[in-house]
């Protein structure tokens, strides 16, 4: 039988596909569901065709405001948890020092950590502190979490970095802040730009330790959940869907100048 | 960086002399100044809260009256009393969603590796790209997806497997939504590509003479399989199911969104009694718990697995 030989030898492209479709399938959903006139609060059925959020994604009242809420936030926790990160990062490839050992487990620990622990153990510091819940308990969580993401994506690259080439332009008396700015920077921009990526995604998306930390600010994830309990409106499928498209446009064009970069050479 | 002053008439230190200790002498503390304001970020608003956590645990009181520490344990023991079925389940539901997603997981990472050739690019965007759509958004559209009116549901009611997943207790009836199923399909879900892409890189390191050699030493495929590929992908196996197992143990989003009562796990009793019920000393004693019973169980699985260099 061809087939079953044929079945046989492709299994694991099937099943790889299956996953890829398990993956994408809510994707599709949310797609499909953005162009959707739902009948009641729930948009969760389908009723027809329509393109009215899309032509007014900011229709729903505190929406749009979430949504700039939280690029804020996920702006600003990426510049602070990619600045201290690379720092980290570098300190730990470059130098030898006591306390590594004890540095990388503190690195280690927050990734390893279920995100309610430290939600709600970060709040129970707010809360002995007196602090204002709001926007800077939220900026600092998430430079917090992000941090160690951030130090893990520099790591990598500033690792498997030549430190011959450091030295090299120290031979053609480039001092160590020239050194650094002319050589070093530019071979570590890719593991830091993934890093400040991921920080990026993981501070706009994040949920349950901003859920602890709010207050009454209500991020884009939170207005979300709220929208599951009171009636969820068809614009949030549309930013659902945008999210996508530019997430994969961004990653085709850092591809596109990839390649580029690469025929110069 | 410039603990040191470089006037141009003093050429840098000869570095032929010390090229086998890339660590430069001058500037011994250029390394502490590097680390200090990352790390105190994390001390004080990583470690001090666990402090600080472990001394509400202890507490007794009120929300009117205060609370004072009193060196309460029986908070622990009162908590675990009340609260062991959704400890129970947490481990339940992570450990099957582990499971599913290393069962799921494993082929993509293995197509993508060896066979996608050049649609790899293409895959991986496709693994990664869901991420960038807020995943309550994602776990929503299950809602729709589950639903009792849609295919899935009847599919599976037509092939009478909700009758065996019914009696085994993962499904109610003619329903997967608000049922455990429901919770795990979830959980997989959303912690699929913490399993992928592990996998994929411990994969993709994998030198494809060894699969030849393999071959040519009559192996079968499966035996290849699991003789040589499996083995040589141990770090990414155990990485990506920590990676997987931790999260999903904590999570209340999926339990919440797509169970019912009867699924809560840990991380909804700790999220109602820190944001609603307000007993903090309970809420900070569980998540201690829940803390403690991972470090556990994931230091007993890395010694098993025997793979320590993780980080």
């Amino acid at each position: 039988m061809p087939f079953v030989r044929w079945l046989r030898r492709n299994l694991v492209v099937i099943a790889g596909l299956v996953t890829l479709g398990y993956l994408l399938l809510p994707n599709v959903i949310v797609t499909v569901f953005s162009f959707n006139k739902p009948k009641g609060r729930f948009n969760y059925e389908w009723q027809e065709f329509s393109l009215d959020a899309w032509t007014n994604p900011c229709g729903v009242a505190d929406m749009c405001g979430s949504l700039s809420l939280s690029l804020q936030i996920a702006l600003w926790a990426t510049i602070g948890a990619t600045v201290l990160g690379t720092m980290i990062a570098f300190a730990l490839v470059r130098y030898r020092f006591r306390a590594r050992g004890a540095v990388n487990s503190l690195i280690f620990l927050p990734m390893a950590m279920p995100e309610v622990v430290m939600a709600a153990s970060l709040l129970t510091l707010f809360l002995n502190m007196g602090a204002q819940l709001g926007f800077w308990t939220i900026l600092i969580a998430h430079i917090m979490f992000c941090l160690s993401f951030v130090v893990t994506a520099v790591k990598a690259r500033v690792m498997s970095m030549d430190p011959r080439l450091e030295q090299a332009a120290q031979d053609l008396y480039a001092g160590p802040v020239q050194t650094f700015v002319r050589v070093t920077l530019p071979i570590a921009a890719p593991g830091i730009a993934a890093g400040a990526l991921l920080a990026f995604a993981l501070s706009f998306d994040d949920f349950i330790i901003t859920n602890f930390n709010a207050g009454s600010t209500v991020t884009f994830p939170m207005f979300v959940w709220g929208s599951a309990q009171r009636g969820t409106p068809v614009q949030i499928n549309v930013i659902g869907t945008a999210m996508f498209i530019v997430a994969v446009l961004l990653v085709l064009a850092a591809m596109l100048v990839g390649k580029r970069k690469n025929k110069a050479v | 960086m410039t603990t040191v002053t470089d006037t141009p008439a003093a050429p840098p230190a000869p570095p032929a002399a010390k090229t086998a200790r890339p660590p430069r002498k001058r500037g011994r503390l250029v390394p502490y100044w590097l680390l200090l304001p990352g790390l105190l970020w994390l001390v004080v608003f990583f470690a001090l809260p666990m402090v600080y956590q472990a001394s509400t645990s202890i507490q007794t009181g009120s929300l009117e009256d205060g609370f004072k520490v009193t060196w309460h344990f029986a908070t622990y023991w009162d908590a675990l009393g009340d609260y062991w079925p959704q400890f129970l389940r947490s481990v339940l539901y992570a450990g099957a969603a582990t499971i599913l997603c290393l069962a799921l997981g494993y082929p993509l990472a293995y197509l993508i590796a060896f066979r996608a050739g050049r649609w790899r690019n293409v895959v991986l965007i496709l693994v990664i790209a869901p991420f960038f759509t807020s995943f309550l958004i994602r776990t929503l559209a299950w809602k729709t997806i589950l639903s009792d009116s849609g295919p899935v549901v009847s599919t599976l009611n037509s092939l009478h497997i909700l009758d065996v997943t019914s009696w085994i207790g993962m499904t109610d009836g003619n329903r997967v939504l608000a049922t455990p199923l429901a919770v795990i399909c979830g959980l997989t879900y959303n912690f699929l590509p913490f399993m992928i892409l592990p996998l994929y890189t411990s994969l993709e390191r994998i030198d494809g003479r060894l699969h030849e050699a393999a071959g040519d030493l009559y192996a079968t495929p499966a035996t290849t399989f699991r003789k040589v590929t499996f083995p040589l992908s141990m770090p990414g196996v155990v990485s990506g199911t920590l990676l997987t197992f931790i999260p999903a143990a904590g999570d209340y989003v999926n339990a919440d969104l797509l169970g019912s009562t009867d699924t809560r796990m840990v991380g909804n009793v700790i999220q109602t009694q820190f944001l609603r019920i307000l007993d903090y000393p309970t809420a900070a004693a569980l998540s201690f718990i829940l803390m403690a019973a991972i470090l556990i169980m994931v230091t007993v699985y890395i010694r098993r697995s025997g793979t320590e260099d993780l980080v």
